[in-house]
Parts: structure tokens; sequence; C-alpha cells
């Protein structure tokens, strides 16, 4: 497994090379100039220019690219044009706020959709099954920034329960804490959670009617050891697809979720960067997603294995024969 | 008698499906002693994997019910236990394997892990002992290299061995009854012999009693004592085996053996059926359900319901013809066109 995990590894890197060739490019295609956008309205073009040479943008593309790409192998994500700061310290300060917003979403979503779509599978056609249906169905089809302000009309500006921007720091104590990661985890737990409800209800539905499930019935197993462990885990592998799904789409919700509650991370910083034409930024954050979102779908194939025997990889040892 | 183990008396099975009530099984009755083998055969359809998953209860909830009928197991009244009774019973008293071993093992377990969560279910004993004695049991089953095995997958046994694994299983708590459901359909002609011997020789050593069911009758002549013919829900002739197949008298019994005689004769060629198909169960049939595709069958079939008949000791017919005077004359090869 270990060697595996390597080999996947390394594999990685020309994916990632690729991924940095493409955000490269984007970036280059954002229409505005930085350096106009940082000066301002005033500014005279020869101003602009003095600003273009020092940045660098006057050199050739590909020598841009080259610059880009050296740094990027040592690990330099390059200088924010606006914020005079490395890249990457920008992104260590925002992402583990992402982070957060990113894991409680998750969990909230996991820990409410899987346990719903079981239900609903081993009730299938009863009045549960049909709510948890006619829910999940609105959730996926919600857009979450109706549903952010929504919720935020009514929780903060109406019932006052939980603040409608920003974010607490510990400082302030543990509730205040949780208190402000909410409302926007609820907004971004939303279209995950709806969509683990229906695959596991679906994915279980197909498990149930296996003969695995009568024989483990037939053992004398209390019913919640058939579903709970037999079939949810025969049906675990299509969940797990739809994970490594949702996180991507979690990061990209996150932009969204950001910005409604000002929720200081990856987003706002994207965001923010785009704004100001700011393509080092751009580039490094959307870089740095590509990566996280790649080893995501590493640890879920990793995951895969561990589930589910049967799956063979060509450097694994594989099935012993029949 | 002191040791009947099963009794079933006149069971029903009725199943819900949209808007009407299929009657998969209708007045079933098995007498079963230690020791000893009922085969149950029948075409598909006929009612054989109900009236099994019956004995079990484990027919699906809210769709599957047993309106009527007695089940009497070990002296218990199956029917009336408490669902965790029940579970007690399952796997432990009463052990039951099916058709297919290429399914019915849980694919992402070890069999190992399939095997010692049978034992634990039951028995009050350590990880360790029940792995021990999972290793003890796939030895019992003639799986060599137990040791190595029981870390295995079931993908990475052949068919044959599979099945070996879920006798393993069936038999780890020592049950009283071992339900078969066509245990050697879905194997190599070769390895259905295995498999049988398999089971007849722990029977022998375990005292099991075992309901086989099968669309085999060489299957029921090499390993049943007593036989229960069903069709369309009913059991249509019960008796010794011997007794049967010496004086079968019911026409869907000579359809039975007919076809299993051109099935040897023509080596599988063709396949050898009774023309015509079963009854819809949804529908009350009035008469003998045999009647439409009975080359026998009167004006009477059409509209009364034969009532069993005791023929001889312990040999029943549920066939309108079975006084002596009236009984019918066998013409070979009617069923064949
Ligand atoms: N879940 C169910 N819902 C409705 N009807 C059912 C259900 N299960 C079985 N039946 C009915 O019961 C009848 C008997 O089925 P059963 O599985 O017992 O046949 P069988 O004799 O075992 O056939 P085979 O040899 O093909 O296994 C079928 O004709 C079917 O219509
Ligand atoms: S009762 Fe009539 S139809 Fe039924 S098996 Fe006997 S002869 Fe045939
Ligand atoms: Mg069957």
């Amino acid at each position: 497994m270990g060697k595996y995990i390597l080999k996947r590894l390394v594999d990685l890197l020309p994916t990632i090379f690729v991924v940095a060739i493409i955000v490269f490019v984007i970036t280059r295609l954002i229409p505005g100039d930085p350096a106009a956008v940082m000066l301002g309205p005033q500014a005279s073009v020869e101003d602009i220019q003095e600003l273009r040479d020092d940045l660098g943008l006057n050199e050739p593309l590909h020598t841009q690219f080259f610059q880009y790409i050296g740094d990027l192998a040592q690990g330099d994500f390059g200088v924010s044009l606006t914020y005079n700061q490395p890249v990457i310290s920008l992104i260590m300060d925002r992402f583990p706020n992402t982070l957060i917003l990113a894991i409680s979403a998750l969990v909230i979503a996991l820990l409410i959709g899987i346990p719903a779509g079981i239900i609903s599978a081993s009730k299938q056609n009863s009045v549960m099954d049909y709510t948890v249906m006619v829910i999940s169905l609105i959730g996926v089809s919600i857009p979450i920034f109706w549903l952010g302000v929504m919720l935020v009309l009514y929780f903060s500006v109406n019932l006052g329960w939980f603040p409608a921007t920003g974010m607490g720091t510990m400082d302030e104590g543990f509730i205040t804490y949780i208190k402000h990661l909410v409302l926007p985890s609820i907004t971004l737990a939303t279209i995950p959670m709806a969509t683990f409800a229906r695959i596991t209800r679906s994915s279980m539905l197909e498990v149930i009617s296996q003969d695995y499930i009568k024989t483990a019935r037939a053992k004398g197993l209390k019913e919640f050891f058939v579903i709970g462990k037999h079939a949810f885990k025969n049906a675990l592998t299509p969940i797990l697809t739809v994970l490594g799904m949702q996180v991507s789409a979690l990061l990209g919700g996150a932009v969204l979720t950001e910005t409604i509650f000002s929720w200081p991370g990856m987003g706002r910083l994207i965001v923010d960067a785009i704004d100001k034409r700011d393509f080092v930024v751009v580039q490094g954050t959307v870089l740095f997603i590509a990566i996280i979102f790649v080893l995501v779908n590493l640890l879920i194939d990793v995951l895969y294995k561990i589930v589910n025997p049967r799956v063979n990889y060509s450097s694994g040892k594989g099935g012993a024969g029949k | 008698m002191s040791d009947e183990i099963l009794k079933v008396e006149n069971l029903d099975v009725h199943f819900r499906s949209s808007a009407s009530i299929v009657k998969a099984v209708n007045g079933v009755n098995i007498s079963l002693k230690k020791k000893e083998t009922l085969g149950i055969v029948g075409e598909s359809g006929s009612g054989k994997s109900v009236t099994a998953t019956a004995l079990m209860r484990l027919l699906p909830k809210g769709i599957g019910s047993i309106p009527n009928g007695k089940i009497t197991f070990n002296g218990k009244d199956i029917l009336s236990l408490s669902d965790k009774e029940m579970r007690d019973v399952r796997g432990n008293d009463i052990a039951m394997i099916f058709q297919d071993p290429m399914t019915s093992l849980n694919p992402v377990f070890t069999v190992g892990d399939q095997i010692e969560e049978a034992v634990r279910t039951h028995q009050q004993i350590s990880k360790k002992e029940a792995k021990l004695k999972a290793i003890e049991m796939l030895k019992v089953v003639g799986i060599p290299e137990p040791e190595k095995r029981v870390k295995m997958y079931p993908h990475e046994f052949s068919g044959g061995m599979r099945q070996r694994v879920m006798i393993a299983i069936a038999l780890s708590c020592n049950p009283k009854l071992l339900i078969a459901d066509e245990p050697t359909t879905a194997l190599d002609v070769t390895v259905q012999a295995q498999i049988l011997e398999l089971m007849k020789s722990l029977q022998e050593k375990n005292d099991t009693s075992i309901i086989m069911i099968t669309h085999d009758l060489g299957v029921v002549w090499e390993m049943c004592d007593k036989v229960i013919v069903m069709y369309a829900g009913n059991t249509v002739e019960s008796g010794k085996v011997k007794t049967i197949y010496d004086n079968p008298l019911h026409p869907y019994t000579w359809g039975l053996l007919e076809s299993q005689i051109t099935k040897n004769t023509l080596n599988g060629n063709k396949l050898p059926a009774i023309p015509g198909s079963p009854p819809d169960l949804r529908n009350p049939i009035r008469g003998c359900n045999f009647a439409d595709r009975c080359p026998y069958a009167k004006e009477i079939c059409k509209t009364t319901k034969p009532e069993p008949i005791e023929v001889e000791e312990g040999h029943i017919v549920s066939c309108h013809f079975q006084t002596k005077s009236n009984r019918l004359e066998r013409k070979e090869l009617v069923y064949i066109e």
C-alpha cells in the first residue's frame, strides 16, 4: 500500500505540471492590466509602463512562464502584486479558515446525508423514505446564494441566534466561534448533504437485494448489522466516488459561501485577487486548490482499495488467483 | 414423535404485490425427523424457495405473510417466537445455503470474517477462538491450506470452494436443520457431486436434518429419504423417495420423471419440459391447478379442487383419480411433443 501511494504521488507530478500551464495561460487571459489597476485611473502611461517593468510583465510570455515554473519547482508561488507578500503566506493565512468551513460542512453533510439515505433505503416506499427524497431533491436544486441569504435573514436578522457575517476567533470563546460557523457551514453543507442522501439510498437499495444480504439475515444477525455492516460496506464505493466529487464542489462552493458570509478564506482571497488583477495570487491559489483536489482524489482511491478488496491496482499484489 | 425435528402444517404464504395477492404457497405439510433428508422438487416458481424462506421467517417485510399454518421446530412454535428468539434460531438451529455461491458470500469481507461472525453471533467466544473455529470449519469442508485461505476474500475462491465456505458458515454452529436451496445448480457436474458428498458426510457426522430443494430428481434419489413434489404453490405428491420412484401417482410427478429421463437420454441437447406454463397465482383457481397442462384432465378437474389422499402409508397424492377403482393409467412419454 505504501508503495502504491508513493507511485501515485509521483504520477501526480505531470498532472500538476499541466495544471500549472493551464492556470498560467488562463490568468494571462483575464482582461485588464494589473499595473493600471494598482496605480488607479489617474496614473500616467509612463508610470504604468515602469511598474510593468518592475513586475516583469514586459518580459516575453515564455520567459515569464519559465520563471514561474522554475520558482514553482522550488515551492515558490511568487509574491503578490497587491499585498506585497509571498502568495504562499497569504494562502496559509486563509486556507485554514476555508478548511474549517469545508470540513464542518462535510461532517454535517456526511452525518446527516448518509444515515438519511440508509434509513430511506431500508424503509423503501415509506413516508420516511418519501420525506427524505423530497427534501434531498430540494436540497440538490437550491441555489446556495439564495439559501445563505435566507438563513441570514431568518436566523440572524429575525431571531438573532447567529451572527450574519465574519469568523469568530478562539479568543472570543468556543461558543462564539461555533456560532459564527453554524450558518456558513449549513449553507455549504446543503448540496453535498442532499447528494449523499440520494447516492446512499440508491446504492443501498441495489445492495439490499443481493444474495449475501439474505445470507447475513440467515445467520441470525440483527437487522442493524445486516444493513449497517454487510449492506453499507458494499454500498460505499459509489458513495466514495461522490465524496471525491463533493470535496471539489465544497471548495468551489466555499468561494460563494465565503462571499455571502464575509468569511476570511481562500474564496475571498481569490475573488479579491481577480478583482485587482493580481494574477500571481490567482495563479497560486488556483494551483493550490488543484493540488488539494488531486490529493483528495488520491485519498479516495486509497479508500476504494481499503473498502473493496476486488479493486486491483497494477502496482499491487492483486488477487491470489482463482 | 419425539425425534421429529420439524413439522409444518398447512402452511400458506401470500405476497402483496401492486393491488393483488399472490398465493405463492398453499397448504404445504412437512414432517422431518432427525438426520432425515427431505427433498422438495418442482418447476421454477412452484414455491420451493418461498417455503424455505417462510421456515426461516425471512419473507420480505410488509410484502410476504403467513396467513395460515403452523411450524413446529424442535418443539418450538416458530411463528409465535419474538424477533429476538427467531434470530437465535437462525444460523444456530436452522441454517441455510443458497443456489448461487458466487453471490451469496459478501465480497468485501474475508471468508474467515464471515465464518467467525456466524459463530460469534450465537456463541460467547473470544475473537481468537472464533478464528480457530473458522480455520477448523474450512478444514472440515475440505478447503486446502485453511490457515491461508481464511484470510482471503470470496473472489479468490472458485464456485465450488465458495459453496464449501457457505456450508462451513451454515454448519459452524451445528444446526439441527440445514436448508439447502438448490445448492449445486450453479456448479459444474463434478463439483456438484463433491458438494453433495460433503453434505452427506457432514450430515452423517452431526446428525443434521436436511431440506434439499432441487430441480434434479437425481439429487433427490441420491440424497433424500422423503420428497414433496410442488406445483404452483401446492404439494401434489409426497412420500418416501423409494415409494415415489416405484409408484408415482400424480400426473405432474410423471411429467417430471419423464422430463428427467429424456434429459438424461438426450444429454441435455434439448431442454425437456412439460408443455404449457403454471397458472397465475394472483387469480383464484377453482379446480386442480394442474388441469390446464394435465393430459389426463377430465371435467371434474376444472371445477373441483382435488383433496390430498393418503393412498398408502405416508404417500399422499392430490389428484381426483386416486381411489383404487378410478386410478389413472400412466402412459409413457405423453409430455414430450
Ligand atoms: N417478493 C415476492 N413478491 C411477490 N411474489 C413473490 C415474491 N417472491 C416470490 N414470489 C412468488 O412466489 C412464487 C414462487 O417462487 P419461488 O421462488 O418459491 O419459486 P421456486 O420454486 O423456488 O422456483 P425456482 O426453482 O426458480 O427457484 C413465484 O411464482 C412468485 O410469483
Ligand atoms: S386432478 Fe385432474 S388435472 Fe389434476 S392432476 Fe389429477 S387428473 Fe390431472
Ligand atoms: Mg428457488
